[in-house]
């Protein structure tokens, strides 16, 4: 079955986004598709690589990535909340004349159309928020 | 279809709302602060059983444990754990999640 997964929620401050990831680590081991997981709102600082949690604490931006690479899992970040929240790729980086990026590796940033388009093609969509 | 609901019942109404709406034979999963309404001899654990006539209730064990709770669930509501998250998921036509 295909699952899309919609994160609203950042890193940390609630569970949502540790449930998210264990749902999909569950879904994966089950034989299940994870169509693609959208980060909106908050959800979008999970997707930050600057972060440096203490180092006996789970690293939840890491553990993002880290699964993404291990089943070419798409995550997309809602554009419009990644703006307003500071987070950039290299090229909206650029085109907003920022010195720098800070998106984590496995993650894009796109359009809310990605969390429509999820919804359309998915079996199954899941919210994880608060 | 199953509904989830992931806030304390003790501050916000999030399992009220669901099960006001939840249809007889619907599956409700308690998750995060949402395992708190599973405890037995609570304010809300009443309304939880009068509940558990029409739907069938679950709570997350990972996160009931997580909170001390595993010797407190009343009798009634089955306990799953990730790989029950997603199988009923997939057993239901629609996921509701309450915010």
């Amino acid at each position: 079955m295909k699952f899309g997964i919609l994160v609203n929620e950042g890193p940390y401050t609630h569970e949502a986004s540790d449930t998210a990831y264990q749902f999909v680590k569950a879904a994966l081991a089950k034989g299940h598709e994870i169509y693609r997981v959208f980060f909106y709102h908050d959800g979008v600082n999970n997707g930050t690589r600057l972060t440096v949690p203490p180092q006996d604490d789970r690293n939840i931006v890491k553990r993002w990535s880290e699964l993404a690479a291990e089943h070419k899992l798409d995550l997309v970040v809602c554009i419009a909340a990644a703006q307003r929240r500071g987070l950039m790729d290299k090229s909206e980086a650029k085109r907003n004349g920022k010195d720098a990026d800070n998106i984590a590796p496995g993650f894009r940033i796109s359009g809310l159309g990605q969390l429509i388009e999820a919804g359309i093609q998915s079996d199954r969509l899941v919210v994880f928020g608060d | 279809m199953l509904h989830t609901v992931n806030k304390s019942p003790f501050e916000h109404k999030a399992l009220e709302s669901c099960l006001k709406f939840a249809r007889q034979g619907s599956a409700v999963l308690l998750i995060e602060d949402g395992v708190y309404a599973a405890a037995r001899d609570t304010a809300v654990s009443p309304q939880v059983q009068k509940a558990l006539h029409s739907v069938t209730i679950y709570a997350l064990k990972p996160d009931v444990e997580a909170r001390g709770m595993q010797n407190r669930v009343m009798d009634g509501v089955r306990l799953v754990d990730y790989g029950g998250f997603v199988d009923l998921v997939a057993e239901h036509n629609a996921v509701q999640s309450w915010l």
